[in-house]
């Protein structure tokens, strides 16, 4: 079993649910991300979701573009996203790490040598925005040879039809996008979400994850009623964007914002 | 010999496969919230193809409100000044809105229409697409939103005001290299938002299974128009069919009822900027690598990690790191050869066309005549080359007069 399913089966096990915190790597400088990933740690994370940079994140809304553009400011290249894996593991081998991001870079990588080096990095799953499982194919077989779990994506228009296909083509969890837009997008009908989640439960066996739009306890205690776990992406990400010019200060509010949710996730559980 | 690389039922003319891949290149590469949009958008293009209704629709509008059929025209004194196989120009810039763009439009806001979308968005390079969509909104009673780089609403401020004196909403894209690729980017990104009733008209052949197939098709009527037009007014075949290479639209619009013909040498011209070996071009096909962009797999310009790089090209229209997924199959297979013209060659055979034949083209359509003119010189005076004239070049003056250092208006 990976330390992506071991993971979420002892969160399980404590009767809790899984928080997961997304991040672009190099934002908003490289130096400090390997520092921040233990942080967020520190404070509840249970898994880590790394972006990775690249020039057109056709599915991101401002906040995330402006995370990518500055890590791009300083060359962060997917080599570069692995490294800061391996070096993040020095410290720390439970966590697991699943990197998300576009399909061009691990194409000019080659699937096979992505899928090897990433093993060796420490990272755990892959979720690929721009790649269906209909065109994913040769690349979850030189992922599944590593024993790096392909995490597909599920929408508000997605089909039942496709939803079996999607869950099937999944390892790890699979990853409901809570709303119809981009990453950050306001306005999320918790009720609706609910309602949605509950449905794609019943047609699946693996935990279920929900993500964009969770930006606070209230908004993530709800879900996570229903849910399997939360991502919190561009709450954190807006954080990077006003304390570029403090690397403390941008620690220490990351921290609270997620002790907060993570707070609010143990207190709705208990 | 190119038959021998298709399998057993397929021709060059039956591509895309069903899940829309032309051999390794195209396929669906978009986020999941899409998917079920573009499975409705073939299922209704599938059923309009054929649909004589939807067609005789089409036909009409593209004979009485775009103008077709654009004649086919013996450039003479061209063909004199290249001193070898006849020139003979397609003539797109005379459509109404002044490209072709406006083919693929019309069929697609008859599309919208009958998919019940009351909202048309579009992206924009050099403001062609974007006035074209503006115009077929208009046309059809739809809102119509297009994105549009930064620099390039610099760069063609005429054609942005144009397209608000149309009613449509212009919204300057400031990501990325802000021009023609992040506007797409940002397309996609309302289109994901505004799925229920937003239909998105892309401008070339490029995109997510179904628009490249789309696109195509409808642009299409250049080539069918042209063949038959070359039959009737010369005989048989031409020699050389040839296009400028943005996205791809006007060149596979041309190509495609060439494509069985192989006598017809089919030749794409993509912008060489300042230079191939300076890197600063717009030029995938001559000298890109293959990846993932904009929903489908093709040749792009990216570096060595699979960053997508920043183009160059003095026409706005070309300046895109991506080429469409057919394109890339054609080169492969070798049914199609590309070739690459630099600014200084394009804005030179802008300045011949005005002073030999009195027509002002746009500098997109200027790199695929100032080849011709070059590759004429190399064939027999009875040989014959058709050049597709894809727009005119009144957006462009601004551009001209800039470089030629005088101030209008
Ligand atoms: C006149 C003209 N020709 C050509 C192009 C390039 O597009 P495509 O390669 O899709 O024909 C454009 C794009 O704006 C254009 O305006």
């Amino acid at each position: 079993m990976g330390r992506l399913t071991s993971t979420i089966d002892a969160v399980q096990a404590s009767a809790q649910k899984s928080l997961v915190a997304y991040i672009v790597a190099g934002d908003p400088h490289p130096d400090q991300t390997v520092d921040l990933m233990h942080a967020l740690v520190a404070e509840g994370v249970d898994i880590i979701e790394l972006g990775v940079p690249f020039t057109d994140p056709e599915a991101e809304g401002p906040v995330i573009q402006l995370a990518h553009e500055r890590a791009l400011v300083h060359q962060v290249t997917l080599t570069s996203v692995l490294a800061m894996v391996s070096t993040f593991r020095l410290e720390d081998a439970k966590t697991p790490v699943v990197l998300m991001g576009y399909l061009n870079p691990i194409e000019a990588m080659g699937y096979e040598a992505f899928a090897e080096q990433a093993s060796l990095s420490g990272v755990d799953g892959l979720i690929t925005v721009n790649l269906p499982p209909e065109e994913a194919g040769p690349l979850a077989i030189a992922l599944q040879d590593k024993k790096i779990d392909p995490i597909y994506l599920l929408a508000p228009t997605t089909t039942d039809a496709r939803a079996a296909a999607v869950c099937q083509a999944s390892r790890g969890f699979v990853y409901y996008v809570s709303l119809k837009g981009t990453t950050g997008s306001g306005g999320l009908d918790i009720k609706a979400v609910c309602e949605r989640v509950a449905h794609l439960k019943a047609q699946t066996t693996l935990p279920l994850f929900v993500g964009f739009g969770i930006k606070d306890g209230a908004t993530a205690a709800p879900i996570a009623a229903v849910a399997d776990g939360v991502v919190v992406g561009s709450a954190i990400v807006t954080l990077m964007g006003e304390n570029q010019a403090s690397p403390q200060a941008l620690k220490l509010e990351v921290s609270e914002l997620v002790r907060d949710i993570r707070t609010a996730l143990n207190a709705s559980n208990a | 010999m190119v038959s021998k690389q298709l399998g057993t039922n397929e021709t060059l003319t039956s591509f895309p496969d069903q899940s829309g891949h032309f051999g390794p290149y195209g396929g669906r590469f978009v986020s999941e919230t899409l998917m079920a949009a573009l499975d409705e958008l073939t299922l209704a293009y599938d059923g309009l193809k054929t649909d004589s209704a939807f067609l005789a629709e089409l036909g009409s509008d593209l004979e009485h409100y775009v103008g077709r059929a654009s004649p086919l025209y013996l450039a003479q004194r061209l063909t004199d000044h290249a001193g070898g196989a006849k020139i003979w120009l397609k003539r797109e810039d005379l459509n109404h809105t002044g490209a072709h763009k406006i083919n693929n439009c019309i069929g697609q806001a008859l599309l919208a229409r009958h998919m019940g979308k009351p909202r048309i968005i579009a992206e924009t390079g050099a403001g062609q697409h974007g006035v074209a969509s503006a115009t077929v909104a208009a046309r059809f009673g739809l809102k119509c939103t297009v994105y549009m780089g930064s620099e390039d609403i610099q760069r063609q401020s005429l054609n942005v005001y144009r397209m608000k004196l149309l009613g449509a909403e212009v919204v300057p894209v400031t990501s990325g290299s802000r021009t023609l690729k992040d506007a797409l980017n940002e397309a996609m990104r309302d289109w994901v938002t505004n799925v229920d009733d937003t239909h998105y008209i892309i401008g070339t052949v490029a995109g997510p299974h179904p628009y490249p197939m789309i696109v195509r098709d409808l642009q299409s009527v250049i080539g069918r128009e042209a063949r038959a037009q070359f039959a009737r007014q010369h005989g048989g075949l031409p020699d050389a069919v040839m296009a400028c290479v943005g996205g791809g639209s006007n060149a596979m619009g041309i190509f495609y009822p060439f494509l069985e013909d192989e006598t017809v040498r089919l030749i794409g011209v993509e912008a060489a900027g300042d230079g191939i070996m300076t890197g600063r071009h717009a030029a995938p096909l001559t000298d890109g690598i293959v990846g993932v962009l904009h929903g489908n797999r093709t040749y792009l310009m990216q570096d060595q990690a699979g960053l997508i790089s920043e183009t160059h090209s003095v026409s706005a229209g070309l300046d895109y790191p991506g080429v469409g997924p057919e394109h890339a199959w054609l080169k492969d297979i070798e049914r199609a050869e590309y070739v690459a013209v630099t600014d200084e060659e394009a804005l030179g055979a802008f300045r011949q066309l005005n002073l030999l034949e009195g027509i002002l083209p746009a500098l997109e359509s200027s790199h695929a005549l100032a080849h011709a003119v070059e590759f004429a010189g190399t064939l027999r005076k009875d040989q014959n080359i058709i050049v597709n004239l894809s727009g005119r070049g009144d957006k462009d003056i601004p551009t001209m007069a800039k470089i030629d250092g005088i101030s209008i208006g």
